[in-house]
């Protein structure tokens, strides 16, 4: 079968500076792929590549075996990946019901140059969808707060079922436990996977933290100078001697454990 | 439930204001026919302001459409309004579309610059242009209504309504834009322009069409306030004319799209009694009025209205 995404010889480098380099990746569909690496690794800078933000400086890029390389984020969401941000992109004046309104009437929009003019941002077909979204991520209790009055927590999973909302096939989220209290890190992932799995999303998450990695992830990269170093189940990489070396945070999770 | 109730409230109005003419002395009639026919530049400024762009160069698309009546009826002795006031929305929209590529790309004050920019070379050419009586201008000649050439008091009522009905057509389609994906995304793109790129939507082809709608309100207000002067002149490109709608576009604010017509019809009003009593304070009355807009009405006239409905909503 055609893998969801296939990344070839990837390279970007800004200026002398070698952000990513070699990176030859292939994710058969509804795998769940964590992405570990230290401060500066390049895993936003592989993200950013994938889903148009950033151009490839070499190699190339293939999502259900289309070639994707180059092509704007715009166009990329259009075929069906998404992704939430390190920093949780939302909307901070409106509420979390026109949020997820918005993201659901853009992905149902009409096709054509005055596509975006001809349909309405409240059709019945968005309001319900925004509406599942909300149950999905179990956020109906925020349904009419405004987005910079919400907690932490919940901006993620509204970034998050954002991009949901668009009904993505390939989903790369980037740090999705980013500055979230431990106790509550383990509940927003069980949030985000079984609404990912119900939807049969396939997922790309990069971590910092391994107890999360090992028990979300099917399969682990760990990037280490703009590379990967180690690509295996997450107890072949997180065991990985030089990962473990490395990246810092692995080996602590390794001793816990023993 | 609710945009029927303003869609009915509006048509009232409209019927209203179109009954009223033949009652009204002539001087009130012309006033309220430049007055509407600005609102439409006014209208299209609120669109740009409510993704949080401002030009000051509106008066671009305002003298385009006055000069394309005024030109072609020069040139061609053609003289239906309302064709012409279609051929001034839609010059006005062409050379908003071929600009909007520009300006499609800038935001804040180099946008409003921008936008000053272009207004200001048109300025300079026609000033140049001793073919067009220079800073003088030339006259307009009487516009005629499908063959009807009506004179006078007549003349000055048939402008006031074909002012009102393109009023009603444009305020009933922008409102409809308002309503769609594109008017909506209004906020989103003013909050957080990476989001919406990502969630699939080009930011610089919403803001170009945004330019485009507001170049064809502008050329459409220029046209009717062509006609209705029987006169045009560089002024009209002018940035202190530019200046004027963006003073009426604060005072009605982005909330509703009806506060476009009745802060232009205050506007007017406003400056017509200023310079007949006061001609000497008219500067410093606008001051005052636009000062305590910002202070007491920031979000503008219109803002009274949903003021009103949030206390009556309050109140069991
Ligand atoms: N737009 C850019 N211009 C210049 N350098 C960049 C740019 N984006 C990233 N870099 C550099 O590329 C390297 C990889 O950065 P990247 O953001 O991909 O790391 P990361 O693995 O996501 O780190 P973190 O865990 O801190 O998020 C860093 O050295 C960074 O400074
Ligand atoms: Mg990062």
């Amino acid at each position: 079968m055609t893998p969801i995404l296939d990344v070839r010889d990837l390279e970007k480098t800004f200026g002398s500076l070698v952000a990513a380099r070699d990176i030859n990746v292939s994710v058969p569909a509804h795998q769940t792929v964590g992405v570990i690496g230290a401060n500066g690794a390049g895993k936003t800078t592989f993200i950013n590549m994938i889903t148009g933000h950033l151009r490839p400086t070499k190699g190339s890029i293939r999502f259900e075996g289309r070639d994707i390389t180059g092509k704007p984020s715009r166009e990329i969401v259009r075929l069906g990946i998404s992704r939430s941000f390190q920093v949780a992109q939302i909307f901070p004046t409106l509420t979390v019901f026109e949020n997820m309104c918005i993201a659901a009437a853009i992905a149902r929009r009409k096709s054509g140059l005055l596509g975006n003019i001809l349909t309405p941002v409240t059709s019945p077909a968005a309001t319900s969808e925004a509406e599942a979204a909300i149950d999905l991520f179990q956020i109906a209790r925020y349904r009419d707060v405004t987005a910079n009055a919400l907690p932490q927590g919940v901006r993620k999973l509204l970034d998050i079922g954002m991009a949901v909302a668009g009904s993505p096939r390939l989903l790369l989220l980037d740090e999705p436990t980013s500055g979230i209290s431990i106790e509550e890190k383990f509940d927003l992932m069980n949030v985000v996977m079984s609404a990912l799995k119900s939807r049969k999303i396939t997922v790309l998450f990069v971590e910092h933290d391994m107890e999360i990695v090992a028990k979300f992830a099917d399969r682990v990269l760990a990037f280490y100078d703009g590379t990967v170093i180690a690509d295996g189940t997450a107890h072949e990489t997180l065991d990985n001697p030089r990962v473990q070396e490395l990246i810092s945070g692995v080996r602590l999770k390794a001793a816990s454990h023993a | 439930m609710q945009s029927r109730a303003s869609l009915l409230g509006g048509l009232a109005l409209l019927v209203a204001a179109a009954l009223a003419a033949p009652f009204l002395p002539d001087w009130m009639v012309s006033l309220a026919t430049i007055a509407f026919a600005n609102a439409l530049v006014v209208l299209g400024l609120v669109v740009l302001w409510r993704v949080g762009l401002v030009s000051f160069g509106q008066a671009l698309y305002y003298c385009i459409g006055a000069y394309a009546v005024a030109l072609t009826g020069r040139w061609t002795g053609f003289t239906d309004a309302l064709a012409l006031v279609l051929l001034g929305g839609v010059g006005a929209g062409i050379v908003a579309a071929s600009i909007g590529f520009l300006l499609a790309r800038y935001r804040e004050i180099f946008f409003a610059m921008l936008s000053l920019a272009l207004s200001m070379i048109l300025y300079g050419v026609l000033v140049k242009t001793e073919s067009l009586g220079s800073t003088d201008g030339f006259s307009v000649a009487t516009p005629t209504f499908f063959g009807y050439a009506p004179h006078g008091a007549q003349l000055s009522h048939w402008l006031y309504w074909l002012t009102l009905g393109v009023d009603a057509i444009a305020a009933l389609l922008v409102g409809l834009y308002f309503r769609s994906v594109a008017g909506a995304l209004a906020a989103p793109i003013r909050d957080n322009e990476i989001r919406v790129e990502f969630l699939g939507i080009s930011v610089s082809g919403i803001i170009h069409t945004k330019v485009i709608i507001a170049g064809v309100l502008g050329g459409l207000g220029g046209a009717l306030a062509a006609m209705s002067i029987g006169h045009v002149d560089p002024n009209m490109a002018y940035w202190t004319t530019s200046g004027g709608f963006v003073f009426v576009t604060v005072l009605a604010g982005s909330g509703y799209v009806a506060a476009a017509f009745v802060g232009s019809l205050a506007f007017e009003a406003l400056r017509s009694f200023a310079v007949d009593v006061m001609p000497q304070l008219w500067q410093m009355t606008l001051g005052s009025v636009l000062l305590l807009t910002i202070l007491f009405l920031p979000e503008g006239l219109g803002s009274l209205v949903s003021r009103l409905r949030q206390r009556r909503a309050v109140k069991p």
